[in-house]
């Protein structure tokens, strides 16, 4: 059994990538090239839904950090949601919730996208 | 008294998986709560990838050993290789606010481990082993307050 999975799709206005089960040093470069995909389609706005993700170390959270400042150049972001509050205390720990927003559901952050986009 | 247990692994990334499971299981046994055993499993993920990484620049048939021994109220864990020397007790922690807006990646294990546990410690047989031994209490607020 695969112990990770990235699903993209694609919802309004913006692009999912759903993550599953465990998110380490071996894992993390199916995410990087997820990203990579999305930064190659020049799709900016991008949520992660963490629902289903179970597991998370530093090799993980390093994702994030290597794609977000190309992102947010390009006018986008990186929106992270449905975290269980295993994933969120590591997240923390390093104070990620400074730099990233993290909201409790997938539409909080689409609504987020949409709101910024007016302005 | 839980004894001592020892695990012994080739050094792939995709072992982690096992070796967060050995570390997992011994420290619900020892009688760690669900969230101080995911600690503990996460720092040892930290160091194990580190040693995967720094150690043996991603060699895969070198080999790493775990050694848990639970001692009264002390759970140590050992991670022991026979790599280039790193010691994480010396590498500068990152100042975080800094590291995430300048979009700096290097060094978030090493901090992850250090604020997992209670104490990392470091030794260095030269040409022989490196040894990262991570300490968590079982009570770690009641262990604080003794030291």
């Amino acid at each position: 059994m695969a112990d990770f999975k990235v699903h993209q799709r694609d919802g309004e206005g913006v692009s999912v990538i759903d993550l599953k089960g465990y998110l380490d040093a071996h894992t993390a470069p199916d995410l990087e090239n997820a990203f990579q995909k999305l930064l190659n389609d020049r799709k900016f706005n991008i949520i992660v839904n963490c629902k289903e993700l179970s597991y998370i170390s530093s090799a993980g959270l390093g994702v994030f950090m290597a794609f977000i400042e190309d992102v947010r150049k390009n006018k986008g972001d990186i929106k992270l949601t449905n975290m269980s509050p295993k994933v969120y205390n590591v997240f923390d720990l390093l104070g990620f919730p400074i730099l990233y927003e993290i909201y409790k559901d997938e539409q909080e952050a689409v609504i987020r996208f949409k709101e910024q986009k007016r302005t | 008294m839980p004894k001592k247990l020892t695990k012994t692994i080739e050094s792939r990334t995709d072992n982690l998986l096992q070796i967060r499971e050995f570390v997992l299981d011994a420290a619900r046994t020892f009688g760690f709560s669900e969230e101080e055993a995911s600690k503990i499993v996460l720092a040892v993920d930290e160091a194990c990838t580190n040693v995967i990484k720094h150690a043996y620049h991603y060699a895969p048939d070198k080999t790493i050993q775990i050694v848990i021994e639970p001692n009264k109220d002390k759970f140590q864990v050992t991670i022991i290789d026979e790599g280039k020397a790193f010691n994480p007790t010396t590498v500068r922690l990152p100042n975080l606010k800094q590291q995430l807006t300048h979009y700096r990646r290097g060094g978030l294990g090493i901090y992850l481990m250090k604020s997992l546990v209670d104490k990392v410690e470091y030794k260095y047989a030269p040409g022989q082993k490196n040894e990262v031994r991570l300490t968590k209490y079982l009570s770690s607020s009641a262990s604080r307050a003794r030291h």
